[in-house]
């Protein structure tokens, strides 16, 4: 069913601002399509018409589109991604044993949803935080450092109602509509929430302070090009 | 002579604050950008170009260089693009500084984008992040209303659109080429080079692509000048850099030092391997380089150095992993993330990371033998040179590396009719009990 015109009218706004970010309005599909999974939890084909009719682009181009990303739904999930990643680093750190627990405890293999429609869980590919392995993605914010035990209670708080507290994320954890906001380029406020720096990212600062190690000061100040003449 | 580190980028990165505007202006920030704004864009790219700075995305082309082939007084509109994509396995380092010190990337943007005379910059972040989106989104809202963007920046008369760009999740996309086409709104494919980005790239424009990094190197470089950048790491690999280790290390993180340090002296610094274990291989910069051993802890981490040694320097992702660990599985994985990534456009690289994972994963349950070792090394041999971009490069690495080191393992799987390991032995938790 296409989009009622007040819903319409909501994402005609929104839309417009994203077209204006850009030089061409093709570039503005990745968001747009973000801008309806936030809209419907997925990209529906009313969604991905939508877009298509916003841009001037056929239905069957935007679905080409939207099935080459992996960020995107085509049908209905939970309102919490649990990604687990088993990229090698963090499979060989306890990633595999990780997702098999969740599975198991969850009742759902990868890619499906708990029955309350609470959880999807999936399996993700190495999502830059090697170094606090093995790591669990929540709506795409960082659970570090995870194990068995801690992501079974971390995805019983989330069924429960709980909104349990990212690692280096926000205070408030989105669900997955208002995280697809956000990645749209509509801000929630929260960018000033959480640490600017979790403990391993600091581990080669900390033994600098520790050892008074700094980068050389420059030789000659007042020297605009640095080309020492 | 014990190694030391040189924090430059990750400097401030232990303020609570480091994110804000005032935080970073506290700490000098915005101070380069004036400086810049007052010098002729080309004493700029000459600066960058004296300093040595070689592309810290992986394949380490020297920066300067880049800027410098934009062709000039062409009446086209430019384009600096920030590759954020930070998607290559190990790697681990733009996310970390983009959600501490986002405006030492803004900073930078700006910088770069004046001297190759842009118009609009782009930071391309990976969506899969969605704190380090929200902290890149807030530095640029406050760059704006400070007037580090927009119009007439710093009274400068420069005027500069900068947008931030969620992906929406697809490693190809950190290919530069591949980058600038899901940057126009399609599936992110690659393009044949020539022509490259700095005379075709986005809307078929001259374009600059840069790692995240090496654009925050840049308002030090400003700052304090292209030979004190020079000064630090080795003759051809120049600077400093951020050396991330994970895995089986007793203090996994982010070390910045300067170009040419050691696995040795890193591990040193990290606290060695976990305790009990030894080291069994490495990645020195991510997936996509050749595995190192224990017989490379002495490689000078630099661009040639590692070449010669067989593998790259790449994004200087150590990966470390220890006795516990199986080759064959750590390969097997690899090699499904980038069959899984493989984006189709050519036939050696989807075809030959579809077979590989069928190879590996008897090989991993001991129904392989001798002869699917040859047949993997075939498949390699193949793609080797005839693939249509890098990812399919970076997927022969780990199969060839793995099985030049440690090819007995493999058989070993064979003659025991499975894997000799404990998976649980390798885990973070398992290892207490
Ligand atoms: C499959 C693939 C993925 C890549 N991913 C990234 C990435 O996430 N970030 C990045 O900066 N470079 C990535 N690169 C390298 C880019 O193509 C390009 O070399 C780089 O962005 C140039 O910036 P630099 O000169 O500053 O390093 C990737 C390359 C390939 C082949
Ligand atoms: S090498 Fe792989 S990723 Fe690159 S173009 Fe070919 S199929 Fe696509
Ligand atoms: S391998 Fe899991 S975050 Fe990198």
């Amino acid at each position: 069913m296409p989009f009622s015109d007040e819903v319409r009218a909501r994402l005609d706004a929104d839309a417009d601002q994203i077209i204006s970010r850009y030089p061409r309005s093709r570039s503005a599909l990745l968001s747009l399509l973000h801008l309806v999974q936030a809209e419907e939890g997925y990209v529906s084909k009313d969604g991905a018409a939508y877009c298509a009719d916003r841009l001037g682009l056929s239905e069957t181009e935007v679905a080409g589109v939207v099935s080459y990303y992996s960020m995107y739904r085509r049908r209905p999930g939970g309102d919490y991604n649990v990604g687990v990643c088993t990229n090698t680093l963090c499979a060989i750190m306890g990633g595999d044993q990780i997702l098999a627990s969740l599975s198991e405890h969850l009742g759902v293999g990868p890619d499906e949803t708990t029955p309350d429609g609470m959880v999807t869980l999936q399996h993700v590919e190495c999502n830059a935080a090697c170094d606090y392995a093995p790591v669990v993605m929540v709506n795409w914010e960082f659970y570090d450092n995870m194990t068995p035990d801690s992501a079974r209670g971390l995805v019983d708080e989330l069924r429960a109602g709980e909104k349990p507290v990212p690692s280096r994320g926000p205070a408030r954890l989105c669900t997955w509509r208002e995280a697809a906001r956000v990645l749209a380029g509509f801000p929630d406020g929260q960018a000033g929430d959480g640490p600017a720096a979790g403990p391993a990212t600091l581990a080669g600062l900390m033994l600098a302070r520790e050892n008074g190690w700094t980068a050389p000061e420059p030789a000659a100040k007042g020297d605009p090009a640095g080309s020492g003449q | 002579m014990t190694a030391t580190l040189t924090p430059v980028l990750t400097a401030h990165w232990d303020d609570p604050d480091a994110f804000r505007l005032d935080a970073y202006r506290r700490a000098g920030g915005y101070q380069a950008l004036a400086k810049a704004l007052a010098t002729p864009p080309d004493d700029i790219i000459a600066m960058v170009k004296e300093s040595g700075l070689r592309g810290r995305g992986g394949a380490g082309f020297p920066t300067g260089v880049k800027w410098g082939f934009i062709p000039q007084g062409d009446g086209k509109p430019h384009y600096l693009v920030v590759n954020a994509d930070e998607s290559e396995p190990g790697t681990c380092k733009d996310i970390p500084l983009m959600l501490a010190t986002p405006h030492l990337l803004v900073e930078g943007a700006v910088i770069a984008a004046y001297a190759i005379r842009a118009e609009h910059a782009f930071i391309y972040v990976r969506g899969e992040v969605l704190h380090v989106v929200r902290r890149v989104q807030q530095a640029v809202a406050e760059a704006y209303q400070a007037g580090y963007l927009g119009r007439d920046i710093l009274g400068s008369g420069y005027d500069l659109e900068l947008t931030v760009h969620a992906g929406a999740g697809a490693y190809e996309c950190g290919e530069e080429t591949a980058l600038l086409t899901s940057l126009e709104g399609y599936r992110g494919l690659p393009r044949l080079k020539p022509p490259f980005p700095a005379v075709a790239g986005l809307y078929a424009c001259p374009t600059v692509v840069n790692n995240v990094e090496s654009i925050a190197s840049v308002p030090s470089i400003v700052a304090n000048g292209g030979r004190w950048f020079a000064g630090l790491g080795t003759e051809k690999s120049k600077g400093y850099g951020i050396f991330s280790l994970s895995g089986h290390v007793t203090k996994p993180g982010q070390y910045e030092a300067p170009l040419g340090i050691t696995l040795r002296e890193l591990l040193d610094l990290a606290g060695g391997v976990r305790a009990g274990h030894r080291l069994k291989f490495w990645t020195p910069g991510g997936s996509s380089t050749p595995i190192f051993t224990d017989e490379h802890l002495d490689v000078p981490m630099d661009f040639e150095s590692t070449a010669a040694a067989g593998s790259m320097l790449g994004t200087r992702a150590l990966q470390i992993f220890d006795e516990t660990t199986c080759v064959v599985r750590a390969v097997l994985r690899w090699n499904q993330f980038y069959e899984h990534e493989s984006c189709g456009k050519c036939t050696p690289c989807r075809e030959g990371t579809f077979w590989m994972t069928l190879l590996l994963d008897g090989l991993e349950r001991g129904e392989g033998n001798e002869e699917d070792l040859e047949k993997l090394l075939d498949i390699c041999d193949n793609m080797n040179g005839r693939v249509f971009c890098p990812l399919g490069d970076g997927a022969i690495s780990p199969v060839v590396s793995s099985i030049k080191y440690f090819r007995d393992e493999f058989l070993e799987h064979h003659k025991r009719g499975g894997c000799p390991f404990d998976p649980a032995a390798a885990t973070l938790f398992g290892d207490a009990q």
